[in-house]
């Protein structure tokens, strides 16, 4: 019923598209403009224009195969092999969707963790320290300590500080998802891109990790791609809705929760599909 | 009409049997192949060279030529195998070219190892002009191995999930990086296997090696390693008759009085060897990996 509505309501709302957090506190520290993301000829994503808070977390929220996780994925170009992304991606002023940009070097500031907790076939330690070792950090001192800070942000060190030199992949599930953050926040990043972290995971496990993002949010700018409507709730401060590979509602969370503008977020918000 | 239950006892008790009868027929073949041979095995028998006309020959040089020619194929095919896995797998683009290549390497590896052998005399032996050689054995096992290598290199890729290597990518790692350094420690039992199974096949060899490493075991001198000289266990430029080779050669025109059971010797030390050789590999393996990933 709402579906043939939908498509007018889209071109109605293009223009709430973009929404410039208000809070001069937590300034825009990504943006993107003008955002497509072609499979081949077959376009996933349209005008995605949204401007990420800093130090806040945005919930990415939307039925499967609304494009949440591809326009997250663009994000940091994990889709460059996959897809065409056009269109510019904002960081500190420089579009990093550039062909000439470092890729690599800009990854190390944009994190992400994937839906599947995926451990390296190594030891705890070395899970967190060989990319650091990679681009030259071979101290042991600096080694350690950054090792032992990555986990305690992750909330994880008390669990492991005994065993770090055992295999990654003995840990349980969440202690695996924790050990992918711990991973990606020892390389320093600004912003943490998250793809359904908690999918995968216990209801223990899950709320767990949403105490830790909550923390973590003083030092990193969070994006996460949820399904779970109640987490976007608890955690964030900003939800995009997405829909049919269109951003159809932008806007503090607790606005998308109680006065979403668009019959469809209400739809979708309140259990009525998706 | 029969029920479930039943359908499933059945298919279950065929499964059953044709597995058993898979395994009866394996041990029936190693077991004849031990019983028959394992009287025969003495020091005196594995080290001696063998004789053309007299009782009492070994199989010293052979068994000795069988491990060096497979060194020296492993040495040159694994890393052209390694790379042409890791380029296929991780790097190519599913397209035409791709798609050419791995049907072409399909039919490298349904070649039979005799064209092999024959293309390596033609092209080896007479136009390189390299002779009767190691070097000429070990490229013709080269082209033997490697179809089978590479795939088998590529499968052992395939079995890591791609979550590994996006891991790698989003840590800001480079793909090089992210395959040297994730990618190929958690593939390396699986890779080991590979190499493995097709060492047993390249030791087993003996069609591709005929005329190409040649029929002929010249005396070897154990304690002269110059590779330049002629009798030095070393030099890859002399004739090099295999076990597998000579177990063949015996058993066409075989004249010493105990050719049978030199052949049958030779055999389970075939056998053997390539079961050694499976076990010690395995362990090594198992070794790396602890080592490479702390597991």
């Amino acid at each position: 019923m709402f579906l043939s509505n939908d498509i007018t309501q889209n071109t109605e709302m293009l223009d709430r598209h973009v929404v410039q957090p208000a809070d001069p506190q937590h300034p825009t520290i990504l943006s993107t403009e003008d955002l497509h993301v072609y499979y081949g000829k077959k376009e996933a994503i349209a005008e995605g224009d949204l401007r990420f808070a800093s130090n806040q977390i945005t919930a990415l929220i939307g039925p499967s195969g609304s494009g949440k996780s591809t326009f997250l994925r663009s994000l940091n170009r994990m889709n460059d092999r996959i897809a065409t992304v056009t269109g510019r991606i904002m960081y500190r002023g420089v579009d990093i969707n550039q062909p000439d940009i470092d890729v690599y070097e800009m990854r190390r500031r944009v994190g992400m963790v994937f839906q599947r907790p995926n451990p390296f076939a190594k030891s705890i330690y070395d899970n967190i320290a060989f990319a650091l070792r990679l681009r030259g950090v071979t101290d042991k001192h600096a080694l350690d300590e950054i090792v032992e800070t990555s986990l305690k942000q992750a909330a994880l060190w008390n669990q492991v500080k005994d065993d770090l030199n055992k295999s990654a992949l003995a840990l349980s599930g969440g202690q695996a998802q924790r050990l992918c953050i711990a991973r990606a926040i020892a390389v320093k990043p600004d912003i943490l891109l998250l793809d359904e972290p908690a999918s995968a995971l216990d209801p223990v496990s899950t709320s767990q990790l949403e105490d830790t993002l909550l923390e973590l949010k003083q030092h990193y700018s969070i994006i996460i791609v949820t399904h779970n409507m109640q987490q976007a709730g608890r955690i964030s401060e900003y939800t995009a809705f997405f829909n049919q590979g269109r951003v159809l509602e932008y806007d503090t969370t607790s606005h998308i929760f109680t006065n979403p503008q668009v019959q469809v977020t209400s739809d979708y918000v309140s259990g009525n599909f998706g | 009409m029969i029920n479930p239950k039943t359908q499933n006892k059945i298919a279950i008790g065929t499964l059953y049997g044709v597995a058993g009868l898979v395994v009866l027929i394996l041990m029936a073949l190693l077991g004849y192949i031990l019983i028959s041979g394992l009287p025969q095995l003495s020091w005196h028998f594995l080290t001696a060279p063998a004789k053309a006309f007299l009782k009492g020959g070994g199989v010293g040089i052979q068994l000795y030529n069988s491990f060096y020619l497979l060194i020296l194929a492993m040495l040159i095919s694994f890393p052209i195998a390694l790379g042409a896995a890791i380029y296929l797998y991780e790097y190519a683009k599913d397209n035409w070219v791709t798609t050419t290549i791995r049907t072409a390497i399909e039919i490298l590896s349904s070649l039979p190892s005799v064209v092999v052998g024959l293309f390596g005399f033609l092209f080896f032996v007479v136009k390189l002009n390299l002779g009767f050689s190691i070097l000429s054995g070990a490229f013709a096992l080269t082209f033997f191995n490697l179809p089978l290598l590479t795939r088998s290199i590529e499968d052992s890729l395939r079995t890591i999930d791609t979550t590994q290597r996006e891991g790698g990518l989003a840590l800001g790692l480079s793909r090089w990086e992210t395959v040297t350094r994730v990618i190929l420690p958690a593939a390396v039992p699986s890779i080991l296997t590979g190499v493995i199974l097709s060492a047993g096949r390249v030791f087993g060899e003996a069609a591709a090696l005929i005329y190409t490493a040649g029929q002929s075991a010249p005396a070897l001198d154990f304690t002269d390693w110059n590779p330049f000289n002629i009798s030095s266990p070393l030099n890859p430029m002399r004739p090099a008759e295999t076990l597998a080779v000579h177990i063949w050669k015996i058993n066409s025109e075989g004249i010493m009085p105990d050719a049978k059971a030199i052949s049958s010797g030779s055999s389970a030390v075939l056998v053997l060897a390539i079961l050694l050789f499976n076990f010690a590999a395995r362990y090594l393996g198992k070794r790396l990996y602890k080592r490479l990933t702390s597991a």
